[in-house]
């Protein structure tokens, strides 16, 4: 696998047949600033990005500024992503969330703080319900394409279009109930992707 | 402590994983979402949901130099620091994040609010405005045991987390960390629980008051 110690001199990217995932280049730049792993990461999820943020009202230039700053992000937080809770596109996809929120609509995003002391705390159970997040980013992936292209597709507005659900019904003219009931069975379908094993 | 039993529902939730929402609605949602693993848990499967929508993008290249220039800039960083810097704690506070950062410069010394800074809204009934924006108003209301407020619908949506005490309405009893969510279909009437409530309320697009009692406390709430 990919060489997680090694100098500089040493790293290579492995022959195609065991090329390392996201998740190991994420981790390699995290514990050792590795500009190779970065490098591949970059060109994997730069033009995604671009797109993404394309999608959300950049045009060209502002985009491609937008995706370096995200992608600075990615460098600096690297070492606090932990592949156990994320893939590696789901950790990318919410730095650039928050950053195009902080940047194009000039607010914050609040969250949670995990290591809050007056956060109530997960049942024991719940660990069992983790998402194994590198397992089964695959299988969300398939079920994605295996929705309804109605539910499909207003899931990408529900994420792409910077609109919430109720914006997205008066703007399309379709009834609130309607966007609500494809959500949820988009959601439901997902979700039963995700505790799928193997 | 007890568990929520009033959620934000998949859709709301989804705006929040998404992105959608405005500041105000996601702090609401995220309030409630400090009391509820569950609905953490949700996000987590619609963040991941974000993720796989990421990656099914088609990839727009980009234009030549972009990595170069980035990674030239990577030359000017400093190394990371080994821990994350130690946020500097927060003094003692009842409330959790992301609300408590709302409120900073609000609390007294045991983490309490104050008496200072609340604005009369009709008799037993106070607000404290938190932000307000193109989209809508948060705030914090407190209310005294047993007071009703007026016979109200909603223009747009309105959030109510419930932080201390409680309120019943129509739809149940809401206690801390339930959140009640309502919409334009929604006509209701709210009364604090004997012991009092405090909540926070978000609400985005118009709140409008149905009754003679409400026409006037509408005068109170025109920033709603």
């Amino acid at each position: 696998m990919f060489p997680l110690n090694g100098t500089m001199q040493d790293q290579h990217i492995p022959a195609a047949d065991m090329a390392p995932s996201l998740e190991d280049l994420l981790v390699a730049v995290g514990r050792e600033r590795n500009r190779q792993a970065f490098g591949v990461l970059f060109g994997h999820f730069a033009p995604r990005l671009k797109t993404y943020l394309r999608r959300l009202g950049c045009d060209s230039g502002a985009a491609e500024e937008l995706v370096q700053e995200v992608m600075l992000l990615v460098w600096r937080r690297a070492e606090t992503y932990d592949p156990i809770h994320a893939s590696a596109g789901t950790w990318v996809f919410t730095i650039a969330r928050n950053k195009r929120i902080d940047v194009l609509r000039r607010e914050q995003r609040p969250e949670i703080d995990p290591d809050d002391p007056a956060l109530v705390p997960e049942p024991d159970e719940a660990a069992d319900r983790r998402i194994e997040a590198k397992e089964s980013s695959g299988r969300l992936r398939a079920a994605l394409k295996d929705l309804p292209p109605e539910q499909a597709e207003l899931l990408r507005m529900a994420y792409f279009e910077d609109k919430p659900h109720s914006v997205i019904s008066a703007e399309h003219g379709i009834p609130l109930g309607t966007v609500k009931s494809r959500l949820r069975l988009a959601m439901e379908r997902l979700r039963r992707s995700l505790k799928d094993v193997g | 402590m007890n568990r929520p039993s009033h959620h934000p529902g998949d859709t709301l939730l989804i705006d929040y994983a998404g992105g959608a929402l405005c500041e105000g609605a996601s702090l609401a949602v995220a309030t409630h979402m400090a009391f509820c693993p569950a609905c953490r848990h949700a996000v987590a499967e619609m963040e991941a949901v974000g993720g796989a929508l990421l990656e099914d993008l088609d990839p727009e290249p980009l234009s030549d130099g972009c990595l170069e220039a980035l990674m030239a800039r990577l030359d000017h960083e400093r190394p990371a620091p080994c821990r994350p810097a130690v946020k500097p704690s927060v003094q003692q506070s009842r409330y959790p994040e992301p609300l408590c950062s709302y409120l900073r410069g609000r609390l007294d010394r045991e983490g309490r609010l104050g008496e200072g800074g609340w604005r009369f809204l009709q008799p037993g009934m106070r607000s404290m405005d938190l932000l307000s924006g193109p989209d809508g108003t948060t705030k914090l209301i407190r209310m005294k045991g047993g007071v009703g407020v007026p016979v109200h619908t909603h223009g747009g949506i309105e959030l109510t987390v419930v932080l201390e005490g409680g309120f019943s309405d129509e739809f149940g009893a809401f206690l801390p960390g339930d959140i009640a969510v309502g919409d334009p279909s929604l006509i209701h009437r709210p009364v604090s629980d004997p012991e009092g409530c405090l909540c926070l309320a978000t609400t985005i697009g118009g709140l409008r008051m149905t009754g003679p009692l409400g026409r006037l406390f509408n005068r109170f709430v025109k920033r709603f």
